[in-house]
């Protein structure tokens, strides 16, 4: 990937052949801000304003709602399960995409990605489709009493499928970028297959990872639509964060519902920051594979 | 010559990975997708055309589809102002709103829903400024719009990025010194390079928005024939337990998403041809 | 450890990299696979490493010291690599790297944590680098990283050092230094070593033995005073140093130049026909009159006197260009100008043609 390192180095010239008439540039930038602090901003500052308008009291109070974190708990359940199996899952495809050549890995890749063209509610639908009481596997299910669908199995089921691509998204170009010439010196020095990738390959994906992990741990935590619909929206039972403020919001308890966003909010700020810090390291350790060899004396 | 699957390679794991990968697609992603397209063909090619064209799910087709496009015409237009200016110029506060662009992602979409219905509405901070306009906001086709402009934000301004620091400054100059005016450089030099760049992100936010449900479902009212988007329709068809129904609208919808997913491959394939970007 | 290469080919797809290529390498010598890109001389160093597999054929294989590794992993074959990168691990110190090998080892056979920091200490010294223990490799020079690369590869206490192209990537100061570093210590080590470069000053410099290579197969193999002064082949002439071509002709066994004919070493006597001769810019010389003995007229174009030869670029009174090196003495005696007519005379030359070589 060539734009990690022009990037770095058309920086310097283009800033000195910025030929923008002035009166554009503020024009530029004024719409920016205008246009980011419109949609971005304006959402954001509402939901603390509306959280804390009836005072600190009221907001705290909020909290006390046992439905409340009930919802968190199987928020909290349904991203720890995601995570590491989307983590296992990105680290062996970015593995087998990137130090391998073989036919159909486009097609692959393509696969990957396509939980970003299906809408939220169709993957909700879908499960529905397999594991509801007219689906598929409906009966064989009832026959064994297990439930899928308005319950918890069919909640991850739907988090799983609409944040798996994340982490693999990201280490693949990254490892695609670093190639397997690490890996070989491993493996020729003596190192074994797992050893090579635990001393060799993770440290060199250890920004990466996380990067990946963060975007899925958002994803997760705040996914809407294909839970609502496979959750059946029983209050307290099968309700995560999302879904409940949904209900606090219809039945007119702004201040609840927003004091609950404010904690998905923070959520967001905080992944906005560390997505901000492991993009920069991420580049950096780009940076140190393509670096040319600096000859000075020997 | 053999006709091999895989190159040969010393490195170890590759049928661990790649199976693991496989199954997992498998069950994640490729079966419940096949149940969806098994399931349409229960139908009788007759009861699945009167599901979708009957007058409620076209007219929420029509406003899906027009206020997605609308929303990602806007990104388009104003998404490379802000790419821009954040590649291009440096000003106080750049770092902190080019981190915020992500906020669409970061953001749980029912959190944004309902922040965006209570700014809109008639006594939210711009729905109360716009009201004695005589402006509706919230409830109407334009909030919707808003909605799916919002979330397809992060799209433009994010595949526009990487593309315009790619642009070399010199072809600028070049330009210049052959007597190009600024607006002649921007419009015969920078704008078609930066083209696929441009058209792959509103393609992504075209996309993200058709499907669009959390952020939506609030400020759009819901009134069926006139404020209510496909998906809601879908959930509605599904509680009423006409899964048909739910099943016929989704795989419109699902074909038209493939549809935009394939024109952006396709595209970028077709753009990439000439210009072959050099390592 | 001596290594035998028999009849090995290699094809990725609808390229051939290697046909049919065999080799002998002596123990403890240190050979260099030379030739230009696409010559498959990689390849062959990253089957001989275990990198990749030779296609499947009947007698073909890879033997190390007569035994057969060809079915052999490349951890197992205990074969020093040397990047052309240096695949150092970027996130290991130096002296981390050069402990690599001992540390990956199975418990059984593995040093205790003195012994193998103690080793990686002497190695340290031995490429030079004491003191840089500690440092990553993002802080060492190219020509640094390259030793810490061929120390890292030493640890393992190899049977077979394999290099491929490890000075590409250095200024040409830092390479003649690295070079010479590199033969010093192969005659410490004693270890067989291959050497794989496109730059045939470094292979004629360093290496016992050469073997040139071109499109897939060997053309020569040999000493470096053989492969330059005897070519066996026109892309071994050619390849390696300056030479004249002129398209000429035989007869009767000898190469026909200018108003005469020259012997040809090695040509029959009935060889007739079209032929390619070859001279090198040293093997000429230049008189400002004919003396008797075959010559080819010849205009001075240009000198260049800088350096220990002075080269003269003239045009023949047919239209071929060429050059003569001449000693700066002699060049200093003659007293040459530009545009002068001087006659051109061959000490020796060589005959390539279709038909039939030398």
């Amino acid at each position: 990937m060539a734009i990690a390192q022009t990037a770095l180095s058309n920086h310097g010239r283009v800033q000195q052949a910025t030929h923008d008439p002035r009166w554009l540039r503020l024009l530029m930038i004024g719409t920016t801000v205008a246009f980011i602090v419109l949609f971005l901003v304006l959402p954001l500052a509402i939901i603390f304003r509306e959280a804390f308008r009836n005072g600190l009291g009221a907001y705290l109070k909020s909290f006390q709602d046992p439905a409340g974190w009930h919802a968190i708990k199987l928020t909290l359940i349904a991203t720890g399960i995601s995570l590491p199996l989307n983590l296992v899952f990105g680290v062996a495809a970015a593995w087998a995409i990137a130090k391998f050549e073989f036919k159909g890995k486009s097609l692959l890749i393509t696969l990957i990605d396509l939980p970003f063209a299906v809408s939220p509610i169709i993957v909700g639908l879908i499960y529905v489709l397999l594991f509801g009481m007219q689906g598929w596997f409906g009966k064989w299910l009832s026959e064994h009493d297990l439930q899928v669908i308005f319950a918890v199995p069919g909640i991850v089921l739907a988090t799983i499928f609409v944040t798996f691509p994340f982490v693999a998204r990201e280490l693949i170009p990254l490892m695609q970028e670093q190639g397997a010439d690490e890996e070989m010196a491993a493996l020729s020095l003596g190192a074994s297959g797992w050893q090579t990738f635990v001393r060799v390959t993770i440290p060199n994906i250890k920004w990466g990872l996380l990067y990946g992990v963060i975007l899925c741990n958002a994803r997760a935590m705040g996914e809407f639509g294909a839970v609502s619909i496979v959750s059946g929206n029983i209050r307290g039972k099968t309700n995560t964060l999302p879904l409940h403020i949904e209900i606090l919001y219809n039945e007119y308890n702004v201040v609840a519902a927003f004091a609950m966003s404010s904690i998905l909010a923070m959520l967001g700020l905080v992944t906005l920051v560390l997505k901000t810090v492991l993009e920069w390291k991420v580049q950096q350790q780009l940076r140190d594979t393509l670096e040319p060899t600096t000859a000075e004396a020997n | 010559m053999q006709l091999r699957l895989k190159q040969y390679s010393p490195l170890p794991g590759f049928g661990l990975t790649l199976g693991y990968t496989l199954a997992y697609l498998s069950l994640i992603v490729l079966l419940p997708l096949t149940a969806l397209f098994m399931r349409s063909t229960s139908m009788t090619l007759d009861q699945f055309w009167q599901t979708i064209v009957d007058p409620r799910v076209l007219a929420s087709y029509r406003l899906t589809f027009g206020t997605s496009l609308i929303g990602a015409l806007i990104n388009l237009f104003f998404g490379f102002i802000v790419a821009w200016s954040l590649v291009r110029y440096r000003f106080p506060g750049r770092k902190i709103l080019d981190a915020l662009v992500d906020l669409p992602f970061a953001l749980p979409t029912a959190v944004s829903g309902i922040a965006l219905t209570t700014i809109y509405a008639k006594n939210g901070w711009i729905g109360s400024l716009l009201e004695p306009l005589g402006i509706k906001v919230a409830f109407t086709p334009l909030g919707i719009t808003l909605a799916m402009t919002f979330i397809g934000l992060p799209f433009v301004v994010r595949t526009l990025q990487p593309a315009i620091e790619e642009l070399d400054g010199e072809t600028e100059e070049a330009a210049a010194n052959l007597g190009a005016g600024r607006w002649q450089t921007f419009w015969r030099v920078i704008l078609p390079t930066v083209l696929p760049a441009l058209l792959t992100g509103f393609a992504l936010a075209f996309a993200r928005a058709l499907g669009e449900y959390g952020s939506v479902v609030f400020i759009s009212g819901n009134m069926p024939m006139k404020t209510e988007i496909s998906s809601l329709l879908i959930i509605t068809k599904l509680e009423q337990y006409d899964i048909a129904g739910a099943t016929a609208i989704a795989i419109v919808m699902l074909l038209v998403s493939f549809l935009i997913l394939l024109s952006i491959n396709g595209l970028q394939w077709w753009l990439s041809r000439g210009q072959r970007k050099s390592v | 450890m001596s290594i035998h290469v028999e009849n090995v080919s290699k094809t990725f797809g609808n390229y051939t990299a290697l046909k049919n290529v065999s080799l002998e390498i002596k123990d403890g010598e240190l050979i260099a696979l030379l030739g230009p890109s696409g010559s498959g001389k990689t390849t062959l160093l990253r089957i001989i490493a275990g990198m990749e597999i030779p296609d499947e054929r009947d007698g073909s294989g890879i033997f190390f010291h007569g035994e057969d590794v060809s079915h052999r992993q490349v951890g197992a074959r205990k074969v020093g690599f040397v990047f052309q990168h240096y695949a150092l691990f970027k996130h290991l110190s130096v002296i981390e790297n050069i402990a690599f090998g001992l540390r990956v080892r199975p418990k059984a056979t593995r040093p205790s944590k003195k012994e193998i920091l103690s080793k990686a200490s002497e190695l340290l010294n031995l490429i030079q680098l004491e003191g840089f223990g500690n440092r990553y490799p993002a802080q060492l020079s190219g020509g640094q990283r390259q030793r810490v690369a061929l120390a890292r590869a030493l640890a393992i206490e190899p049977r077979v050092l394999l290099l491929d192209e490890p000075f590409g990537a250095l200024d040409a100061k830092v390479r003649q230094g690295l070079r010479n570093w590199l033969r010093r210590l192969h005659g410490e080590l004693k270890m067989t070593t291959i050497l794989v470069t496109h730059d045939q000053e470094e292979a004629l410099e360093v290496a016992d033995r050469v073997v040139v290579m071109n499109q897939a197969v060997i053309e020569q193999v040999g000493t470096p005073a053989e492969v330059f002064h005897s070519p066996a082949s026109e892309f071994v002439m050619d390849f390696l140093g300056n030479v004249n071509v002129f398209r000429g002709r035989v007869e009767k066994g000898r190469a026909v130049w200018g108003d005469g004919t020259v012997n040809v070493p090695g040509l029959q006597t009935s060889s007739n026909g079209l032929a390619n001769v070859y001279v090198r810019p040293h093997e000429l010389e230049l008189l400002r009159h004919a003396n008797g003995s075959p010559s080819l007229a010849a205009r001075v174009n240009r000198i260049n006197p800088a350096g220990s030869y002075a080269k003269v670029m003239l045009t023949a009174n047919d239209g071929s260009d060429l050059q003569v090196d001449l000693p700066f003495e002699q060049f200093l005696e003659l007293d040459l100008q530009c545009g002068e007519d001087v006659f051109v005379m061959p000490r020796r030359v060589r005959v390539f043609s279709p038909d039939y070589e030398i």
